[in-house]
Order: C-alpha cells, then structure tokens, then sequence
C-alpha cells in the first residue's frame, strides 16, 4: 500500500491485544469502543494525508432537467483550484450500480433527481473549492418532475425518467423491477368465497433514512503504478472496487481499497457515493484527494429507504384461520435502481409475513421517478411489508372479535411450514411462542396521575400536559426477515486467519475486508478465533482488498457469512497445528484439541504448549465461506428456494398518547427474538434494541420529506431521529434455537426488530385513539384530523 | 472576514459603530449553525465572550435585568422563582450543551419566529424591554415593538443588546411547546402565559405561528375582562369551561400560521388552542390555591 506511512488515522482496528478468555457466548469489549466513547476514534472524515486536496460536487437543485451547457471556465480561475470534471473527464464506463448499472458518475445531458451531482472540483482549501463549485454554470432546461405512482405508471402522457432504450434490465416505463408470487389457488372469487371475514386496507410507508451519524468520507491517494488507494467508510470493500475500476479504467488489482472509521451506515453505505468521485479527482490531479460531505449533502449523497405504498386484503374463517392474502406493494425506487430489484424481491416474498396462508396473491414493484434514489437500509424491503400486513391481522382481529396476538398465533408459521414460494422453512422457527413471551412480560405501571414527572409524559419538559388527555395503548406485532443475499447470489466471505509466537505468547491474527460499521463483527472475529484455537491473544487485521471479498455488511449476514469464515480457516489452523504435532511427535490420539494456548487431548492430557509445537513456524490459511445455495424466484409464480435463513421478532409497544394534541410517548417497548446461538450477547440485545429504536424513528417521526421531487428536511434540525427521550426502556427476550445449516448455529439479528416494532407502536397508538392510521410515520396531524 | 473581539462593552459599542454589519457572537449556537451552511458570510464577527457583565443579571426592585448572554442553563437554575415562564422555555431550548451556550440575546439577536424565549418574554408582560445601546447611548424597546418580520428586529446598525428588563413574576406563568420529539426540538408552535394578579392582566405569547412571535391582544383583553366583571382575581373562584374554551379559540385566532414541513398550519392552530386551554387552567389552579390559602 502506498501512502501509509503518511497517512493518520488508520490505526482503530490494529494491535488489539486482549488478554482474554473471551469467546464465543461471551460479551468481550469492543476493541473500538473505548476510543469511540472518548472521542478518539478515527473516523474516515479524520484523515489527513499531506499535500492532500479537497474534493466537492457540484448537485442540481432540480429533480428532472435537461442540462443544455456546463462553463467550468469560471471555476478554474479560482486560485488553489486544481481540477474541474465533468462526465467528459471519465475515463472508462460512464455509468455504477449494485445491480443494474443505470447511474451516471456525472450527470450526462440531463439530471433525474434533486442533488444529482454534475460536476467535481479538487481545491487546496475546503472553502476554496466550494466557491469554485459556486462558479461553474449550468444552464438547465427545467422539466416538471415525475414524482407519484399514477404518473410513473403513465409515461406517454408524463414521461420517462428513463428513455425505453435506455433499459439495461427486465424493467420498462419506468418500472424498474417488478416480482409476482401466486401460491396454492391464488385469489380468485372462489377463494374468497371461502373466507367467513375479508378485511381491506391500504397503506403508506414514507421515506426514512439510515441516518447515520459519520457522513460520507474518504481520501484517494494516487500510487506510482498509476493505481489508487482509497481509504473509505464503506458496506463492502470488493463491491465497490468491483463498480469503480470499469469508471476509472483501472484493472481492480490497481484498485485498492482499505476501510476507514465507519460512522453507521444501516445500508446507507452499499451504494457508491463519493469514492469515484475522490478517485477521478486524485488520479486526474496526481494528489490526494479528500472528500467529506456535509450533513445536508449527505441527504443527497445517500440512498433512502424505499416509501411504499401498499393494498392488502384478507380472508379468513369464522374462528380466525387465515386463508387468503392479496397484496400489492408499490415501492418507489426514485432516479436509479440502487438495490431495487433485491428490496422488491423481499418484498414479494416476505410481504405475507409469518404466517401460513394456504392461497396467496402478490406483486411488488420498484418504480423510476424524479424522487430521491432509494435503496437499501436495514430491513430491506420487509419493513414496508410488515406494517401493512400487522395492519391487517390488527384490523381482522377487531372484525373477528378475536384477542390480536391470538390470531396471530392462530396463524403463526413453525418449523416445517411452507412459505408462499414454495420453501420449506427447515429450522426453528417460533413466531407463536416469541408472541406468546411479549405477551407474558410484566407490562409497565400505569401512569401516576399523583406523583407526574413531566419527563415521562408526550412532550416531557416541552410542558404541553400535566396529565391531560393522555391515553394508555398497548400493540402488538411480529416480523419475518431473510438473512444473508437471496435469489441465487453467492455472498460468500473469505477469512485469512494466522497463528505465529509473538512474544512467547501464541497469537492468533484474522483478516478479512469485512466492513466494520458498528455491529461488532470486530469483537466476534476474535471471539470465534479465541474459541476455535485456544490462545487469549488475537489481532484484528485492518480490513482492505488484500485478502478475498467479504461480502456486504448488511443483510444481517456478517456474523453468519464473515464469522463463518473465520470459523473455518481458525479450524483449518487448528488442524494444521495438529497435523504437525502428528508428524513430530507421533500422536495418536484422536480427541486432541486446542485450549489455553495448549495442544491438550481429553485422554492424553497436555500434549504440548502452542508455542513449542509452533516455534518460528506462522501458520496462515484463507478459507471462503459460503452459503447453502437459492435460487430466483420465478418470474411469475414468485417460487422457489430463495433464502437462505429466516429471522423473526416480536414487539409489544406501550405508548401513552396525549390524543388532543397527538403527541406520543412510547413508554415501553418488548422485544423476543430468536436468535439461534448469541455469540456475543450484549452485543446481540444492543443490536435488538437499536433496530427496535430505528423502528420507533419510523413509527413517529422519521421521515424524509419530498415534495415535487424536492427534498425539504436534509438536516437533522428537521429529520428527527429519536433521542434518549423519546427511546424507551426495551426489554429483550432472547431465544436461542439453533439453525442446524447456520455456524454455530446462529441466526443474523440486526434487522428482524426494525422490521416488526413499527407495527406495534401504530398498533398501540390505534389502541389508544381508536384511529385507524394507514400511514407510518404518524404525525401530530393525523392524531388530531390536522392534515 | 474581519474577527472583533472587544474587551469592554464601549469597546464593543466603538466596533459595532465602526463595523455596522458586524454579526454579534457569545454563544454561537445559532450564527455558527448558519455560518457552517453558509446561510450568512457576515463581513465581521464581534465576539462578545471577552465581556463578563453580558453574562450576569440583577434584580432591582421589580424588575430582573438579565445580561443578553446569560445562558439558558443559568436561567434554568437561578431565575426560576423571579422568572418562571421564562425558566420553563429555557428547558425546552435544544439540548443541555446548546442550554450551556444558547442565551436570550441571542434569540433576540437572531428574532426567529420560532425562538423559544419569545412567548415567555410576552407574556411577561407589557413593561419588558430590551436594552439596546450604541455610542449615541443607550435605549430601552418595549418588547412589543421588538420584533419588526422574519428573523427581523427593530435594532439599529449600530446597536447591541445588552440586557433584558423583565418584571419579576406577581403571579403563576407557564410556557408550553410542541416539537415531533420529546426532546431537542425546535418547536412547532409555542405558547406562554403568565397572570398579572398586582395589575389585573394577563400576557399572552405565540411562537412559531406567525411572522413574528406576537402576543394574543384580544384573549388577553376577553380574559381580563371576565376576570375583571366577575370578581376572579379576589375570589380565585373556578373559570369555568366557556371561558377556558373562548380563551383558547381567541388563541387559535390571534396566529397566522403556515404549513410547512414541521407541521401544518392547522395543526398549530388546533395546538395553539389546546395549549391555551391548558396554560390557562394550570396557572389559574396555582392562583386559586394561592388565593385560598391566604384566606
């Protein structure tokens, strides 16, 4: 790598040196935490590399229009200005994208959406070169936006964000990708003529965003053999080499990427955002490059959660046995496809929820529109689902006189069911019992009218009621989630792992390029090499593409795909180290292990210390970890073996709501989730109740606001994010029923609660109000008929 | 861009004379926000943190004169018994980093419709006044003719704020606002109340819901009289819901609300009534109790 001795910053995940016994199912530390909670951690906007420049787009501030001239002349005058590009300066493939490569580096011709960048400037001073930015001309031919459904799905009268011949996928007119699942008689009028109930209901979902709190960062520095390092925070180290090198003209081997601090990133991160860009800058000027966004360009710079808009109908029987869905779920994708077609594909497969249903009728579609780009975040296309159909099992549990969670239970998949598409969920799967544990949980003392603490009320110290009009509502609600990449996709992970002497002490090092983004796979990786090689000492080696891909953080995959790896190459050390005893010392034993930095053996007793056996000798070994492999969905029919692992969450929110000014309070919010095998348990319940908070962001207050294509809100004085007063305590019951096709039996948990708490706490504001809310998140508007 | 930093205030009052578009400075939680998204390039700063009497406050007779830079935190902590309406806005001002920053010069400097300390400097009352001062001398702006439009106040080029002149509380004040979170919010609509037992009046105060923060003059004048004809101020006899309903609406109708994206102009309408209401009935109840207890 060149350019490391200079540049600072690099050093958050080297010489971690924990004298522990720490393995798995154990909660070691974070081997960052102690920096992060001090502040010195750093983060990929703290770099620094000398003689470096500052790099800056150029975004259009308007939604849909043709570009008719750029004049850079003007910001090439400024002083310290040392480049200004445009798509004229790309040298290779003009066009990235996860899955379908639809998106202009630059701008070319035209802008499809609010913020779109058109143009770059490397500058010697950040201020210097947002005044060059200020100096370019464009001159635009402003065209009315293509913004909702109904003119989306018209583009011979309102247009196409996307020219027909410009498809690179299945989609057409200004769909961008669509998925149909049809099981046992599908919804036809004799199906429905068997449901005794039919319950309707539309719903909307608005745009959230992850939010992350380290906005996008990196520094691209420029190597001699005409390559380029790039330090970033990312999701996916090799995915994002593997959609700049054709940008950049570069074979991937030139293209090196090491991660940076990662601020958060809840799938914010899995599209590219300023790493070409830097990369342009830094190999056009021959010196480093910095870009940091700012946080309302970081509004900008990122995807979005997809807004939804959702019509369900259910049929069931007399006593509450489902049996018939048909739903229809409308994603808006916005300018680019991102990770549309996979967020629709979960979708229409998980769109049921978690119960059987013995005929079901789906489609879910991502549109084009001149709205923001929309694509991954945390629950990746079953949060949308999951308020619609928790709506619905709440809205036929009232229509049957039935208890909620009873119908649910009722209903509630298990072990040995088939979903929608055909597959047959083959490992535990408790969606009655998780209920059943909420349900069960002590519930919060009611509110004292007597002794009020004006910080437990709607509003807290905003003053707005001393007790009046406060109601109690309490809801219910249970989610499903697929871990790891679907549909056929081979994530695997790859984990190099090394056992040597380093001071008299055997020590264990792993190196894969996961991406750390705060879920603790950093902490998990020694654990497992702890557990699976008996030595106290493990270094974490900074993740970069030296070593093979390991696949996305995201999907709640790392510990089950990443960990998985480490688990086999630290395995196929150990084994290595035994082999070797074998040879040298003649071994026969057939039990021989690794514990406490000794080769031990249950029938033979300490063999020999590690670092005898090991001397001068460093074993190291690279293991790829994959998968049981899936399959697509079909086309029309939507079967087919296409997850790879089910995870499940049930919530029980209690809110108080001050229902004359529609102000809300979640008092409480309980979580159950199985979680297969808690490698680290503390991290697991922080992992549950962070995307139970995430939830409640969704259910009350996150939401980015767009009007006519336009973002409102790109700050966070306006996106609101939930703060420690507004997140309740949150119990969490953790189930533990392995997945026999899973290591150690383990099921990804970061995602299940943000899938289902949202539901919960709308159903909890519906107890208390008796308002039937169809739109998340719920404003002090529509509690109080404002709108 | 030109950094002043007096040490005195007639070294203040000299460079803000000399340097009229100097933007003023002490705690900067609102002009670095603005700097930093490069809403203002202000010519000049004038960093006025060097000052220490800006930060102190007196009491003298009736009256609280609280330096402009006083931060929320202070105010919280020293001030609620003389000045509760304005303690209770305090608390609502962003989170406690920006209450150990943040001071009511700076809201007046800044006169957003959406400053938390307005309402409650309303309601305060009628003999509120801003000391404005310059090298031509110095002048005291009753409150309500302070804010002249959107983040516009009636200073002159050459004035700073030095303090704020605030009748010490002759009765129960309250101040309520609503935010989408229960925390760091700015608020959507605000409102203050504050009985004036020694001179039979009520303030009335609105936030967020119109051009500038503006005082409810005719739910004031409604309220004044019905306390007034029916003998309420010496009884501390209950209000009665026609009249804690017909304050509200009068509330409601005293703001010019607009829609945007932190809320409808309806919803703070419907909130300004409800807020009102509530205020109302708080403060009466902690008069009544006054009342009966000394009886």
């Amino acid at each position: 790598m060149s350019g490391t001795r200079t540049i600072q910053g690099q050093k958050n995940l080297q010489n971690i040196h924990q004298a522990s016994k720490d393995g798995i199912g154990g909660s070691p530390l974070r081997p960052d935490g102690t920096l992060k909670v001090k502040g010195e951690f750093a983060y990929s906007s703290d770099m620094w590399h000398e003689d470096m420049l500052w790099g800056m787009a150029l975004r259009s501030p308007h939604p849909r229009a043709n570009i008719l001239s750029v004049d850079i002349s003007e910001a090439l005058k400024v002083p310290g200005v040392y480049a200004v590009l445009t798509h004229e300066d790309i040298p290779g493939s003009k066009y990235y994208g996860l899955e379908i490569q639809d998106q202009p580096a630059l701008a070319i011709d035209k802008v499809r959406y609010h913020g779109e960048a058109i143009a770059l400037v490397a500058a010697d001073h950040p201020e210097t070169a947002r005044r060059a930015v200020k100096k370019i001309k464009v001159e635009y031919e402003v065209l009315t936006p293509i913004t909702t459904e109904e003119q989306c799905l018209d583009p011979e009268t309102y247009g196409y964000v996307h020219e027909p011949h410009e498809y690179k996928s299945h989609g057409s007119g200004n769909i961008c990708h669509s998925q149909k699942l049809v099981s046992g008689g599908g919804v036809t009028d004799e199906i429905r003529a068997l449901a005794d109930v039919i319950v309707k209901g539309t719903y909307e979902v608005g745009m959230q965003d992850q939010a992350f709190l380290g906005p996008e960062s990196g520094l691209a520095v420029p190597a001699e053999d005409g390559g380029v390092d790039l330090y970033i925070a990312t999701q996916w180290l090799h995915v994002d080499r593997q959609q700049m090198a054709p940008v950049l003209a570069l074979p991937e081997e030139k293209v090196r990427l090491t991660l940076a601090g990662v601020g958060g990133a809840f799938g914010g991160r899995e599209d590219l955002s300023m790493q070409i860009h830097a990369c342009l800058l830094a190999l056009h000027t021959g010196k480093p490059v910095k870009i940091v966004y700012s946080r309302d360009e970081s509004f900008f710079g990122h995807v979005h959660r997809h807004p939804a808009r959702m019509t369900y109908e259910h049929g069931a029987t007399r006593d509450g046995k489902l049996v018939f869905a048909d739903c229809r779920i409308v994603l808006d994708g916005g300018a680019y496809a991102s990770a549309s077609p996979a967020v629709v594909g979960n979708a229409a497969s998980l769109g049921h929820g978690p119960y059987v249903i013995p005929n079901v009728r789906m489609e879910a579609i991502a549109l084009y529109s001149n709205n923001p780009s929309c694509g991954a975040m945390r629950g990746f296309g079953a949060v949308q689902a999951c308020f619609g159909y928790e709506s619905q099992m709440d809205k036929l549990a009232a229509e049957l006189g039935m208890d909620p969670v009873e119908l649910r239970q009722i209903n509630a998949v298990t072990q040995g069911d088939f979903m929608p598409t055909g597959q047959e969920i083959d490992a535990p799967a408790p969606v009655a019992e998780l209920l059943q544990r909420v349900k069960d949980m002590p519930l919060p003392p009611p509110l004292d009218l007597e002794n009020l603490d004006v910080r437990t009320l709607p509003g807290a110290l905003s003053n707005t009621s001393h007790g009046e009009g406060i109601v109690r509502g309490i809801g219910y609600s249970v989610g499903i989630k697929n871990v790891g990449f679907s549909e056929g996709f081979d994530d695997y992970s790859t984990a190099r792992v090394r056992l040597e002497v380093i001071g008299g002490e055997p020590v264990a090092m792993v190196h894969t390029a996961m991406a750390e983004v705060g879920q603790g796979g950093v902490t998990v990786h020694a654990q497992i090499a702890r557990t699976e090689l008996g030595v106290e000492q493990v270094t974490i080696h900074p993740a970069n593409t030296e070593v093979g891909s390991a696949g996305s953080t995201s999907a709640s995959r790392q510990t089950y795909m990443t960990g998985g790896a480490v688990k086999l190459a630290a395995e196929a050390v150990k084994q290595a180290l035994i082999e070797k005893g074998r040879r040298r010392y003649g071994w026969e034993h057939k039990d021989i292990t690794l514990v406490g930095g000794k080769v031990v053996s249950e029938t033979g007793g300490v063999l020999v210390p590690m670092v005898d056996l090991l001397g001068d000798e460093a074993i190291d070994l690279t293991r790829e970890h994959h998968h049981r492999p899936t399959v697509p969905f079909d086309k029309e029919t939507g079967q087919g073996f296409g997850h790879v692992q089910y995870t499940f969450c049930a919530n029980r929110a209690v809110v108080d709501v001050d229902v004359e000014l529609g102000l809300v309070k979640v008092v409480e919010l309980t979580a159950a989730q199985d979680v297969g095998k808690a490698l680290n348990p503390l991290s697991v319940v922080g992992q549950i109740q962070g995307g139970c908070t995430q939830a409640l962001g969704l259910a009350v207050m996150e939401e980015i606001v767009v009007k006519d294509g336009k973002v409102r809100n790109a700050s966070f004085t306006d996106y609101l994010i939930p703060t420690i007063l507004d997140t309740p305590p949150i119990p969490v019951d953790m189930l533990e029923l392995p997945d026999p096709h899973a290591p150690y039996g383990l099921r990804g948990v970061g995602e299940a609660p943000t899938v289902s708490a949202t539901p919960s706490i709308v159903a909890a504001i519906r107890n208390a109000t008796g308002l039937a809310l169809n739109r998340v998140p719920v404003r002090p508007e529509h509690l109080t008929g404002t709108l | 861009m030109e950094f002043l930093r007096p040490a005195t205030w007639d070294e203040a009052l000299a460079a803000k004379a000399e340097y009229p578009t100097a933007l003023p400075i002490s705690g900067g939680t609102d002009v670095m926000v603005e700097m930093n998204f490069d809403v203002h390039r202000p010519s000049a700063i004038l960093d006025l943190n060097r000052i220490g009497d800006l930060a102190t406050w007196s009491i003298d007779g009736d009256t609280v004169r609280l330096g402009a830079a006083v931060p929320y935190s202070r105010i919280i902590d020293e001030l609620s018994g003389p000045l509760p309406g304005l303690a209770l806005a305090a608390h609502t001002v962003g989170s406690p980093q920006i209450r150990n920053r943040g001071s009511v010069g700076g809201n007046l400097g800044a006169a957003s419709p959406a400053g938390d300390s307005h309402p409650a400097l309303l309601a305060a009352g009628r003999d509120v006044f801003v000391e404005a001062a310059s090298v031509r001398g110095t002048r005291l702006i009753p409150i309500d003719d302070f804010y002249t439009g959107v983040k516009r106040n009636s200073l002159e080029a050459d004035e700073l704020i030095r303090a704020v002149h605030i009748p010490v509380a002759d009765g129960p004040q309250q101040f309520s606002k609503i935010g989408t979170r229960n925390a760091m919010v700015i608020a959507v609509c605000a409102f203050g109340f504050a009985l004036h037992p020694k001179s039979r009046t009520v303030g009335t105060g609105i936030g967020s819901a119109a051009p500038t923060p503006r005082r409810a003059v005719e739910a004031e004048e409604y309220l004044r009289g019905v306390l007034a004809e029916r003998g309420l101020w010496e009884s501390g006899d209950l209000l009665g819901t026609e009249v804690i309903q017909r304050f509200g609406e009068l509330v409601r109708d005293a703001a010019s609300p607009i829609d945007d994206v932190r809320g409808t102009a309806d919803y703070r309408k419907h909130a300004l009534a409800v807020m009102a209401r509530r205020t109302l009935t708080w403060t009466w109840n902690d008069y009544s109790k006054q009342i009966r207890s000394a009886a």
